[in-house]
């Protein structure tokens, strides 16, 4: 504790006045520690925890916020992204929140982020081992669409009675055909905890099985904190004669010229004009950067996207 | 109305009863509830439990259906590889397995048994899903091969239960409690709330799958016309105590207890 209390004093000089390293104090850390080291001992299980006002809406990744605070330390660097790209609204405000109170080095850079705090995309590029990645969760409860009782969840979640996980994938089956469930796909995480793997599109769930990097989930709202530690089996659910697909694109990416991507459509003007482009705007700007890849794109309309 | 004499014949009196229950005792307070309640049900076998309002019947039904544990006593269930277990001495989750597979509950009110907000196929597949069916065709072909059973017409299949009507609810949880074969039904009230000519086509259905599937039900009614068309035997309940039990028939025709011939006197006939 008071090897911790000395540390801090240094980089409290770059936070404002009154405010602890990282916003939350001391204890609220240690709290939030607690919950994570049980969520990463029982990976997918939902740790209740006290989560506290942050100077944010709910909905706007307080829970996400929380957990970084709990993890951050002042020789990390920090990427945060919203939607796959790091000058969005929600990545801005968080990214400059802990720049205030913490000081910590900031990137756009996948790879040399230690902390990655993430609304609705995992980065393209793969992850390492060491990096920490942190979700925003809005509902925590993967049940939660076909039984409104927590308790009864909960007990669910104790007896392991996830049959009505695939009422939720015959319902798509039978009104679409397919399974037309494209974010929030549950999955089954080390063969025992169905989770809800947060607000990403399905493209992303084969990156959550056995990933090198560290996995924290908070959902503010709702107090609940949940993690799938390195190299943790991550299967999504589906059925025999319907498996699991991610979505594909018949579109490259036209900046980057990306055929592996998660793509974004964006429309370009009310001429029926429109571009696909990468959402995680990293991966995208690395290739652009190396050589080779320029070609594809026309300068005019890559000036347009990146202005 | 004289047909459940001769279905009892079909149970021979060495086998093994299905369920044993023995002074089996719930009271919220003095007479009320169900208070030392014993009897067997065989394999086939259909009891019947009549009474008034207040008499404790949908008690003893949610002690005898594993859904609320008793003060006393003991339930005794013989599955199917012939092992007799003390239900209440069984862990949650296997008592609660026990309630997805081996029995069935059909509620009163359709809506406290169904998934209103999912579809027909999806509300009969839930149970085989939860048990480990994991084959989207399969599923459908047996949604649909038990729609065309309980009379259901086949291409509701994608409809949700709310769009139903009141007997057609009554059928599809009917449909949704039997997909997994259990052997063990429990049923409260299941044609209170429907008029007399739905009422008659669901308990000429409930009575042809009974039969067909070798079911053991226990049923809970304040009709005395259901329990004389369905159940084989009747127990009688008044203020939380079973007052006479025996053959339906007999029980009707030439009851004992001064409660039960009130309550025989007081049939309207039409």
């Amino acid at each position: 504790m008071n090897a911790d209390r000395h540390e801090h004093v240094s980089s409290e000089a770059a936070s404002p006045e009154g405010y602890n390293f990282a916003y939350l104090d001391e204890q609220t850390k240690r709290m939030l520690r607690r919950a994570l080291l049980k969520a990463v001992a029982v990976p997918g299980y939902q740790v209740p925890f006290g989560g506290r006002e942050m100077p944010l809406p709910y909905g706007w990744g307080t829970g996400g916020i929380q957990v970084t605070a709990a993890v951050i330390g002042s020789d990390d660097v920090l990427k945060v992204i919203d939607q796959g790209a790091d000058d969005t609204t929600n990545a801005v405000s968080i990214r400059r929140f802990f720049v205030t109170t913490t000081g910590v080095d900031t990137t756009e850079k996948t790879c040399d982020a230690t902390v990655i705090q993430t609304r609705h995309r995992i980065p393209e590029t793969p992850l390492s081992e060491g990096q920490i990645l942190v979700y925003q969760v809005p509902i925590p409860e993967p049940l939660r669409f076909i039984e409104p009782s927590e308790t009864e969840t909960r007990k669910m979640h104790a007896l392991q009675e996830y049959g009505v996980m695939h009422v939720k994938l015959y319902e798509d089956i039978a009104h679409f055909g397919h399974i037309a469930t494209a974010y929030a796909y549950p999955v089954k995480v080390n063969g025992r905890y169905v989770m809800d793997p947060s607000p990403i599109p399905k493209f992303d769930n084969p990156k959550m099985h056995q990933s090198p990097a560290l996995q924290l989930f908070g959902a503010g709202r709702e107090k609940r904190i949940y993690a799938v530690p390195p190299f943790t089996d991550v299967e999504s659910l589906d059925f025999e004669d319907y498996p699991f697909e991610i979505q594909s694109w018949d579109h490259h990416c036209d900046i980057c010229g990306a055929s592996e991507s998660f793509l974004d459509e964006v429309v370009t003007d009310d001429q029926g004009g429109r571009l696909f482009v990468c959402s995680d705007t990293d991966y995208c700007r690395t290739r652009v950067e190396a050589e080779g890849v320029q070609a594809v794109a026309s300068p005019a309309k890559t000036q347009e996207v990146l202005s | 109305m004289n047909q459940p004499a001769q279905t009892i014949e079909r149970t021979p009196a060495t086998e093994q009863p299905v369920l044993s229950v023995r002074n089996l005792t719930k009271l919220y307070a003095p007479s009320k509830g169900c208070h030392d309640v014993s009897f067997d049900l065989h394999p086939g076998e259909v009891l019947g439990i009549v009474g008034e309002s207040g008499s404790g019947k949908t008690t003893l039904l949610k002690t005898l259906s594993a859904r609320l544990a008793p003060d006393r006593g003991e339930l005794l269930y013989l599955n199917s590889e012939q092992q007799l277990m003390d239900v209440y001495q069984l862990p949650e989750f296997r008592r609660r397995q026990l309630l997805r597979s081996d029995w069935g509950v059909v509620h009163q009110h359709p809506q406290d048994g169904l998934r209103m907000r999912v579809s027909a196929g999806a509300n009969i597949g839930e149970r085989l899903m939860a048990v480990g069916d994991r084959h989207y065709q399969q599923l459908r072909q047996r949604g649909l091969g038990w729609l065309k059973a309980v009379e259901i017409d086949e291409d509701r299949i994608d409809d949700n239960p709310s769009t139903f009507s009141g007997g057609m609810q009554q059928r599809l949880q009917i449909a949704r409690n039997l997909v997994t074969h259990p052997r063990l039904v429990f049923m409260d009230e299941p044609t209170g709330g429907l008029d007399v000519s739905v009422q008659a086509r669901l308990l000429d259905l409930l009575r042809n799958l009974v039969m067909d599937m070798n079911l053991s039900v226990v049923i809970v009614t304040h009709d005395l016309a259901v329990a004389r068309l369905l159940s084989h035997r009747l127990m009688v309940m008044r203020r939380g105590e079973v007052v006479e039990q025996g053959l339906t028939d007999q029980i009707l025709d030439d009851p004992q207890h001064p409660y039960t011939q009130l309550l025989v006197s007081s049939v309207l006939a039409p």
